[in-house]
């Protein structure tokens, strides 16, 4: 079992395999829950891994994933290769979309994602660029478990 | 209520995790849309959906929901199945709809947390 002092973990996302959306962010949270993590920070992370990993399946072309834990905190650092955001601004408020009707009828594209990876995450910094990617920082505090 | 007694109340089937239905219920969520579930589900909440793909089971796996109810008669997928067998969850299929499975479970007390 990794140390809860000095965890370091990668992962693969591949775009448009719906079959497998959400294996990384399940694997994520069984990490970290059999780490003993209070099991709402665990529930916060496991969200905001999951809204981003279902960003790269629903619109990048693959996505690596670092997973760290140290003693202040988790770090989720995800950069996939995709069109990119052309206006986060605009793509951070609620209800804003750009799915498919696939991606509707597999229960997301609700233009909730984004918004719902801030809210989960204590920091979460979002840079694109387009024709090369969006990287996704994410942050969740370890002694924040009453955030939401 | 326990979920062994919703399953009774629903008329629904027990597709897997029967040993896990004495548990205690006090709230439920309903959507079919994954994306609002993942903002407004709580911890412990039992999920009813006509949503039976894998996502359902993973995003249920994820908030930490208790147990799916799949409406309408709807059984999940072999993937979601093994998934959900995996993560303990119980998961039922009743052939009521949506309305009608909410209303029942309302009326018996189960609230939606936070009262929203």
């Amino acid at each position: 079992m990794a140390s809860r002092q000095n965890l370091s973990h990668a992962f693969e996302i591949q775009g448009g395999d719906f079959g497998k959306a959400g294996c990384v962010s399940l694997e994520i949270k069984e990490i970290l829950r059999d780490l003993g993590i209070d099991p709402a920070i665990v529930r916060r992370t496991a969200i905001a891994a999951y809204e981003a990993e279902m960003n790269v399946v629903m619109y990048a072309d693959s996505a690596t994933v670092m997973l760290r834990l140290n003693p202040q905190g988790i770090k989720i650092a995800l950069d996939d290769k995709g069109p990119g955001i052309h206006d986060i601004e605009l793509a951070m408020q609620e209800g804003y979309s750009t799915a498919t009707d696939q991606m509707r009828e597999m229960g997301f594209g609700a233009g909730m994602g984004l918004p719902n990876i801030k809210r989960n995450a204590d920091l979460f910094e979002l840079k694109s660029t387009i024709g090369k990617g969006t990287s996704y920082k994410i942050f969740i505090d370890l002694g924040s478990e009453e955030k939401t | 209520m326990t979920l062994s007694e919703v399953a009774k109340l629903l008329e629904a089937e027990v597709i897997c995790g029967e040993q896990y239905l004495d548990q205690e219920l006090e709230f439920a969520g309903a959507s079919d849309l994954m994306s609002d579930l993942l903002a407004f589900g709580q911890p412990g909440i039992l999920l009813l959906t006509g949503l039976a793909n894998t996502q359902s089971v993973r995003t249920a796996e994820i908030i930490d929901a208790k147990c799916v109810v799949y409406v309408r008669g709807r059984r999940p997928s072999q993937d979601g199945l093994e998934l959900a067998e995996k993560s303990k969850m119980p998961i039922l299929s009743t052939k009521f709809l949506m309305y009608k499975a909410c209303g029942l479970l309302y009326s018996r007390g189960i609230r939606v947390t936070g009262d929203r």
